[in-house]
């Protein structure tokens, strides 16, 4: 939209010009540029924060691309390709701190995706069943308890979590299942479900709510059950929130360091077995960022872990995104293929002129 | 207004740059003592009773394991680094490089380190070759020691834990580690492991055998088998017993003098006592 100036007079323009009071008036007293300011400096200071957070670790981590004295210790194929092993054959094993040290992050990385898998698993299904049953199906009186009560799960701090997996949950489920480890990827991926379960219930419950209440008075009137209509209306309607709802959880899961370093056991074990211990990204820097010589490679490689990490949580938020907003479009008919048809023939018969 | 958001940012970006400076040591009425792990309660009680003594100093013990303390004390971020290993040369380097300055390191305490195993497990000696394989990952079965059959769990500590360290150059001869040892946060979190898995063998102070028994451990398998008390552990019986060290930089001044000397004094060892280490064996008079 072009903005122009109406053509006026010279005449016109002095009349209408705002007088200096009007001008003052429209500039706001003290207080409101005060505030005003306020406000942009705070939201400088948090989008600055996330700037130089990853400024901070990206310098960190560079050396392991670009310093050639670091290359001799350790560099990209080594960090990712299959090293000679302590009694030959090649093995991908993380020991820093041995002479000579091995640095391959492979285990570090199947533990992660081993642990985020199972917790996602797990909270998945709970979090939106239990979104669903609330919005859907839950007396309002029910709905009022239970919605506070699993946002209250959101506010456990997770070294809390983590010790009750320790110390309760870890012998209890050996004692069920009978595995050779007490301490393992499933019992860390269960500790890592109570905390995202919070997170996407309360996401998958607002995109449930906000499913206009049209669509399901429609399907009932059209016959269909309360069931087909939560399952195969309201849900599909919902469903960029909850996919949004999971790749929050997913970023939880990944990123979660306290409930990993309590409850996985911190073996650096290449497997893909569920019930083997795990080593994980966050735990492997938490645990050994605090005897890592400043500026050796152990240090750099500790970096390049928590970089590497930034990226994968951001990639995925970003993939998910991309795919929420794709699917709103989807669902707003916005891409719906249109074929061109041809202009219909208008046959003039016989007696039209 | 998107010059003024800039020179924000900018503003910002220099904070960040600047480096941060060292503490000044051996200043104020604060002591800062940060590292092992082991000798975290100990120093805790060491810091206690001497607080009570002398109410104008603070003294402030912090855990993280000896290779944090030994880290932070070539950082600068510490007065007193307390380790349950000696520092390696190249660590000594460090600090020499960065402060000119030797590193001393004083003696405070002995410790067996006992290797613990389930109270019902019905093994009560192993031999140092024993727990070699038993780490090293080639015995994988209790049978193997003379037990009743199940898998061996081996738990351990992390990579910043003197323990860890003393226990790979004493017993595993400097080879790696099994891939699959738990290694855990703390000589504690190792104890409540081993009393909740009864196929679970450990290491660690014995400061903290509480739930779990100690195994006794001979050199070779014809020697004789110690048991990690206070008279093997003195006399040199005890195949893996070892020293408790304070690192300062340079001669330690001051406060942390007069620290030190109270903790190598009688009423000072007196207190290993009470925590379940051992004190110094008594130069003859």
């Amino acid at each position: 939209m072009r903005t122009g100036r109406l053509l006026s007079s010279p005449e016109e323009e002095r009349l209408t010009r705002p007088s200096p009071f009007a001008r003052r008036a429209a500039r706001g007293s003290i207080a409101d540029v005060l505030a005003a300011w306020t406000i942009k400096i705070c939201a400088t200071l948090a989008i600055a924060s996330l700037v130089l957070i990853f400024v901070f670790i990206g310098r960190e981590a560079l050396p392991i691309l670009t310093s050639e004295e670091l290359h001799e210790e350790v560099d990209v194929p080594r960090l990712f390709l299959p090293q000679p092993g302590e009694e030959g054959g090649s093995e991908f094993a993380w020991r820093p701190v041995s002479t000579p040290p091995r640095f391959s992050i492979l285990p570090l990385f199947v533990g992660t995706l081993k642990a985020t898998l199972i917790a996602l698993l797990i909270a998945i299904p709970l979090a939106v069943g239990a979104a669903i049953f609330t919005s859907e199906f839950a007396p309002s009186l029910a709905r009022e308890i239970i919605k506070p009560s699993i946002e209250i799960l959101a506010g456990i701090p997770s070294v809390v979590i983590g010790f009750f997996v320790l110390m309760v949950l870890a012998g209890w489920l050996q004692s069920v299942f009978g595995w050779t480890f007490r301490l393992n990827a499933v019992t860390a991926g269960v500790g890592l479900s109570l905390a995202v379960i919070p997170i996407v219930y309360t996401v998958s419950e607002d995109a449930l709510s906000s499913v206009p209440q049209t669509y399901r008075e429609g399907s009932i009137a059209m016959g269909a059950t309360r069931w087909q209509t939560a399952w195969r209306i309201a849900l599909p309607a919902a469903s960029p929130g909850i996919l949004a709802a999971c790749v929050l959880g997913f970023g939880r899961a990944v990123g979660e360091t306290m409930i990993v370093l309590m409850a996985s056991g911190n073996a650096a074990v290449l497997s893909f077995a569920p019930t083997d211990s795990i080593l994980t990204f966050s735990a492997a820097i938490a645990s050994e960022l605090g005897d890592a010589v400043h500026g050796g490679a152990h240090y750099h490689v500790l970096f390049f872990i928590g970089a590497f990490l930034f990226v994968l949580t951001f990639v995925t938020n970003l993939a998910g995104q991309w795919w929420v907003t794709r699917l709103g479009r989807k669902l707003r008919g916005e891409l719906v293929y249109v074929p061109t048809m041809p202009s219909p023939h208008v046959a003039t018969g016989p007696g039209d002129a | 207004m998107k010059i003024q958001t800039l020179v924000l940012i900018a503003g910002l970006c220099a904070l960040a740059a600047c480096e941060r400076s060292g503490e000044t040591q051996g200043k104020a009425r604060t002591i800062t003592v940060k590292g092992s792990d082991t000798m975290v309660d100990l120093g805790a009680r060491w810091s206690q009773v001497y607080m009570h003594h002398n109410p104008a100093v603070t003294v402030q013990i912090t855990g993280g394991g000896s290779g944090t303390g030994i880290k932070a004390l070539i950082d600068g971020q510490t007065d007193i680094c307390q380790a349950s290993r000696p520092m390696t040369d190249k660590e000594k380097d460090f600090a020499r490089a960065r402060w000119k300055k030797e590193v001393v390191e004083t003696p405070v305490a002995l410790d067996g380190l006992a290797v613990f195993v389930n109270e019902q497990n019905p093994i009560n000696e192993l031999s140092l070759a024993q727990l070699e394989g038993v780490y090293r990952g080639k015995i994988n079965d209790w049978k193997e020691l003379g037990g009743s059959p199940g898998p061996i769990i081996r738990y351990g500590r992390n990579t910043s834990s003197g323990t860890h360290i003393y226990f790979k150059e004493h017993v595993l001869k400097n080879k790696e580690f099994a891939t699959d040892v738990q290694a855990l946060a703390g000589t504690a979190a190792v104890i409540n492991g081993i009393s909740q898995d009864i196929h679970g063998i450990g290491y660690g102070g014995i400061g903290y055998a509480k739930g779990v028994k100690a195994v006794r451990v001979r050199e070779s398998a014809d020697a004789p088998a110690y048991d990690p008390s206070i008279e093997n552990v003195i006399s040199g019986k005890y195949p893996i017993s070892r020293k408790l060290y304070f690192y300062t930089l340079g001669e330690p001044q001051g406060d942390i003098r007069s620290f030190i000397d109270w903790v190598l004094s009688d009423e000072g060892q007196k207190v290993c006592e009470q925590v379940g280490y051992y004190p110094l064996p008594k130069r003859s008079a």
